[in-house]
């Protein structure tokens, strides 16, 4: 929680100490009343702490570029094929896949919200829901990726997908070079929920547990 | 509405903050807030997806941008469930029951946990099934509108009046600007339109950045 100190962080800042006790508060008072179920919150917050995530995304993305049929059901109907492996629900119902190569760059944003393909990337991090992102991403795409270490050349077309609708986007990111030999589980390893959003690459070296 | 919400292209901002491993909540209370909130939609009741969206729109200017996220879930949350009469403002003050309510009201949750694993997968797509008629087609060049709707709208400030080429059409869709007032669902084809970066923000844009914006057929116009 150090960085929640920063000025600008408009989207994370300094808890008040409040917040706790008014949330128990709350959750106490709709179970006094019958309204909620104090197990059927647990089973919610433990579904998207510890079984919807990223790794789900990755594994879309480690099938795609092992199986070349997967991967071409995956461009032509993404949600039909993201399906295919288990991932469905809300927020995940129609989905595009987007794929980057040398010349094309694509970019995933919200301007208006937080949209964001729950069932394979779990819930957004605290800087995709951010003013800094949502406002920047389409005014200044490569700057933005230059601050999460992207750095595209000019002849690379960036594409930004503004998420204004309900359909929900997943960047197939470029498999590394150098990772011909790996198999489907462990190139899952190397990809990052940040190269799904379209704001990081896969490499060989960012192998540090998994989709972070 | 043209809301602070309405973020793309602003100034000003700061930089973005991009921690590592960040954890899927940061406090036990956004946890509960989200659960709570996502427990509670799926019990029913006079609500959808657009207007709970419009919901946290509407929140006071200043307080959407001092706020966090999971903050604006639980004022929209606090709004929602006084609102539909689902608890009263005394009883949100006292934390505990109207004296004589619980009998009256006093029930099984609507949702349970053996529900969740249930809820989380089901799908709950805008789609609409039915023959409506696409005004426009791939490849055809059109304007989003220059309108400025007081309720709820998904047609970004930045990209009014502006030109673009529909690249792609995605089907038949709920109209949110309708759908988020509960004046019906307006079903109608949304296609992903493709601008110019130098369109929508000038020369100073890179000639090989495009913004691309899913677009309702409402929003536009023969260019």
């Amino acid at each position: 929680m150090g960085h929640t100190q920063e000025p600008h962080d408009h989207d994370h800042q300094a808890v008040p100490s409040d917040l706790t006790l008014r949330v128990k508060a709350l959750e106490s008072l709709l179970v006094e009343k019958g309204l909620v179920d104090r197990a059927a919150l647990d089973a919610v917050v433990d579904t998207y702490e510890t079984k919807i995530g990223p790794r789900n995304g990755a594994r879309v993305v480690a099938r795609a570029w092992v199986d070349p049929a997967y991967r071409k059901r995956l461009l032509t109907d993404a949600s039909a094929a993201i399906a295919e492996l288990g991932y469905v629900g809300g927020q995940g119902e129609d989905m595009v896949v987007l794929e980057n190569g040398p010349k094309v760059h694509n970019l995933v944003v919200c301007t208006l919200c937080s949209c964001y393909p729950w069932p394979i990337l779990g819930l957004p991090p605290v800087w995709y829901k951010s003013a800094p992102y949502r406002s920047r991403a389409v005014i200044d795409p490569r700057g933005v990726l230059r601050e999460f270490g992207v750095e595209l050349g000019d002849d690379v077309e960036v594409r930004v997908w503004d998420s204004t609708a309900e359909v929900r986007y997943l960047v197939l990111p470029e498999r590394p070079a150098g990772s011909e030999h790996m198999t489907e589980d462990q190139l899952a390893v190397l990809v990052t929920r940040d190269s799904m959003v379209g704001v990081g690459k896969v490499s060989l070296a960012a192998v540090s547990g998994g989709p972070s | 509405m043209n809301g602070v919400h309405d973020m793309g292209g602003m100034h000003g901002m700061g930089p973005i903050h991009h921690e590592k491993n960040e954890p899927v909540f940061h406090e036990p209370w956004e946890a509960r807030v989200y659960a709570i909130t996502r427990v509670l939609r799926a019990g029913g009741g006079r609500q959808n997806l657009d207007n709970s969206r419009h919901q946290l729109e509407l929140l006071p200017p200043a307080e959407y941008l001092r706020m966090s996220y999971y903050e604006r879930w639980l004022a929209r949350l606090l709004n929602q469930i006084v609102t539909n009469g689902v608890i009263t403002r005394a009883e949100l003050e006292s934390g505990h029951p109207a004296p004589g309510s619980l009998a009256a009201t006093l029930a099984t949750p609507a949702v349970t946990a053996a529900m969740i694993p249930a809820l989380v997968t089901r799908r709950n797509s805008a789609r609409r099934d039915g023959a409506v008629s696409p005004r426009f087609k791939v490849g055809q060049r059109v304007r989003a509108r220059n309108i400025h709707p007081t309720g709820h709208t998904r047609l970004p400030r930045y990209a009014r009046g502006k030109h673009g080429v529909i690249s792609r059409d995605h089907g038949v869709f709920l109209f949110p600007d309708t759908n988020a007032a509960f004046l019906g669902e307006k079903p109608q084809h949304v296609y992903s339109v493709r601008f110019a970066a130098r369109e929508l923000w000038g020369e100073h844009a890179s000639a090989r950045d495009f913004i691309h914006l899913d677009m309702w057929d409402d929003y536009l116009e023969r260019a």
